[in-house]
């Protein structure tokens, strides 16, 4: 067995220079200035970004909590379908997660515009044109409307392995169906509420195109001023990294926090 | 679905997830730039597509770099999970963390801790950014699909099975070939497929490793959504939607039927059992 054992080397040689070198030098950077000196101004430069930041934690947050509670129904009926119609519903899914996300959000622009589709259809009935995009809202919306599979996905795959007797026990037993979802869907579907809750936090909090394109430049976040360190104007990977090593603590936080319910066998989604 | 709220609710789930396509695609058919406003039907964004050079250059880039990517992703992780398996617990959990990072850190990171390392080769050697940069990223995040999709083929693959070929007069190379890859292949060929996609769909990773030279469609598409766009967007978005739908739905329908005849012969041997007795 020791021959197989040896063909991992060339991949160990890769994750060292690949994963583990990158993320030293990103750890670097953050605690280095140009002149290569040993330095924390980065890191007190993340001051003037806590707005910034909290913004991009808030509509994570935000993102994540309309997520899941659109999802847990539509999960919970899809796991009660017929296998076939079961396996329909969760290709019609997929289907639109397969398109690009940029075309995706995109798509969004041109429906929420002050000329957009929507705008249009309310004009017809005599009323707005309201202020749709480049707001708050339409950032959360993106988001939501991007990542939702991601969590219908995990909590269907947990809902479709709770046995239909499990549920009518509980119905038999008086439970009305607030306390069936308080008592039994909720606590057997918790891996799946994780799996779930983390797919959809750690690109919405690192997002840095749909705030651009749905923001409008006064939506900021994190992802955006990370971004703008490496490729726009003001070049500073210094800086950057630092804030990218702030996003890394926040994701592991999170993760941390939720890891302890989720089964890691349902990660490769 | 029994009862018709939750009818209902599908219905209006699945069109917040499809109507934005829609509306994309209308509008690729619309005379006129605007994005709202209907002025009749043209084909003629489509034969614009066609014609744009940037588009076709960049789709290309993007078969090239996912091809190649995936599969030397396909090999590395396959060699990868093979050694992983044979391996002790402690190294064993030590490597599947590390090949957990790139599935769990937000793309962004691993594009720029990419740019940096790519940006330390160039000013260190004559390194370039381009297809050698783009292609070394996407087989980094590419790696862990492929591994976690035939690690478990080797876990349900029987112990003796190597054994067993070599007791059949098989050297320990041909047990392998022979019998061990035909075991696992639909592992590493799920994994290729899945590495094949991600690629494909990659737009942060490439954005941040691509350098100027050289282009993918993603990247194509977000520098064209930053200035005045164009319907042949749209026209683009119909495109992709279709072909990715046909497939999708083309696949379930086939499996569907797989289902519908199982079915259909798990009933026919109830009644068969039940005639019997």
């Amino acid at each position: 067995m020791k021959a197989s054992r040896a063909l991992a080397i060339p991949y160990v040689v890769w994750v060292l220079i690949f994963t583990v070198v990158p993320l030293a030098l990103v750890i670097g950077f953050a605690f280095t200035n140009q002149d290569g000196k040993i330095t924390l101004e980065n890191i007190f430069a993340m001051s003037d970004y806590m707005a910034v930041l909290f913004r991009s934690i808030l509509f994570a947050i935000a993102a994540t909590v309309i997520c899941l509670i659109i999802a847990f129904p539509a999960a919970y009926i899809i796991s009660r379908a017929n296998r076939i119609n079961q396996s329909t519903l969760v290709v019609l899914l997929m289907v639109p997660m397969w398109i690009n996300f940029l075309l995706r959000t995109y798509a969004w622009m041109t429906l929420l515009e002050q000329n957009g589709v929507i705008n249009r259809l309310l004009g017809m009935i005599g009323l707005g044109p309201y202020q749709l995009i480049n707001n708050s809202g339409a950032v959360i919306l993106g988001m939501v409307y991007n990542y939702l599979p991601f969590m219908i996905l995990p909590l269907y795959s947990v809902m479709v392995k709770i046995d239909q007797s499990v549920i009518e026990a509980a119905q038999d037993l008086g439970s009305n169906k607030i306390r069936l979802v308080r008592k039994v869907l909720l606590p057997l579907s918790m891996p799946g509420i994780s799996t779930g809750v983390i797919a959809v936090f750690v690109p919405s909090v690192s997002t840095f195109i749909i705030s651009r394109m749905l923001g409008g430049g006064t939506n900021d976040l994190i992802g955006d001023i990370i971004e703008m360190q490496f490729s726009g104007n003001s070049y500073n990977p210094h800086l950057g990294s630092a804030m990218a090593l702030v996003l890394m603590i926040i994701v592991l936080f999170m993760m941390s926090l939720f890891n302890q319910f989720g089964s890691e066998e349902d990660v490769a989604l | 679905m029994k009862s018709i709220s939750s009818k209902i609710y599908m219905y209006i789930l699945y069109i917040f997830l499809y109507l934005p396509i829609l509306v994309l695609i209308v509008f690729s058919f619309n005379q006129s730039k605007s994005r709202a406003n209907w002025t009749g039907f043209t084909l003629h964004w489509y034969a614009d597509l066609f014609r744009d050079e940037r588009i076709l250059t960049s789709l290309l880039n993007t078969v090239i770099v996912a091809l190649a990517a995936s599969v030397l992703a396909t090999v590395l992780g396959t060699m990868a999970a093979l050694g992983i398996h044979s391996m002790g617990k402690f190294s064993k959990s030590i490597l599947m963390g590390a090949t957990y990072i790139p599935v769990i850190n937000p793309e962004i990171i691993m594009g720029i801790s990419l740019m940096i390392l790519f940006r330390f080769f160039v000013t260190h050697s004559g390194f370039q950014f381009g297809f050698a940069t783009l292609i070394l990223a996407h087989i980094s995040f590419d790696v862990p699909y492929v591994i976690y999709n035939v690690l478990p083929k080797l876990r349900a693959m029987n112990p003796n099975l190597v054994e067993a070929a070599q007791d059949l007069g098989c050297n320990p190379r041909q047990a392998f070939f022979k019998a061990v890859i035909p075991e696992i292949m639909p592992g590493i060929f799920s994994g290729f497929l899945m590495a094949l996609t991600y690629s494909v769909d990659d737009f942060v990773v490439s954005y941040f490793t691509s350098g100027t030279n050289v282009e993918t469609l993603s990247v194509t598409i977000e520098s064209m959504t930053r200035v005045k766009v164009s319907p042949k967007i749209n026209a683009l978005s119909a495109i992709i939607f279709v072909v990715i739908a046909t497939i999708l739905v083309v696949k379930n329908i086939l499996e569907n039927r797989k289902l519908r005849r199982e079915m259909a012969l798990s009933r026919a041997a109830v009644k068969e059992a039940g005639s019997r007795r």
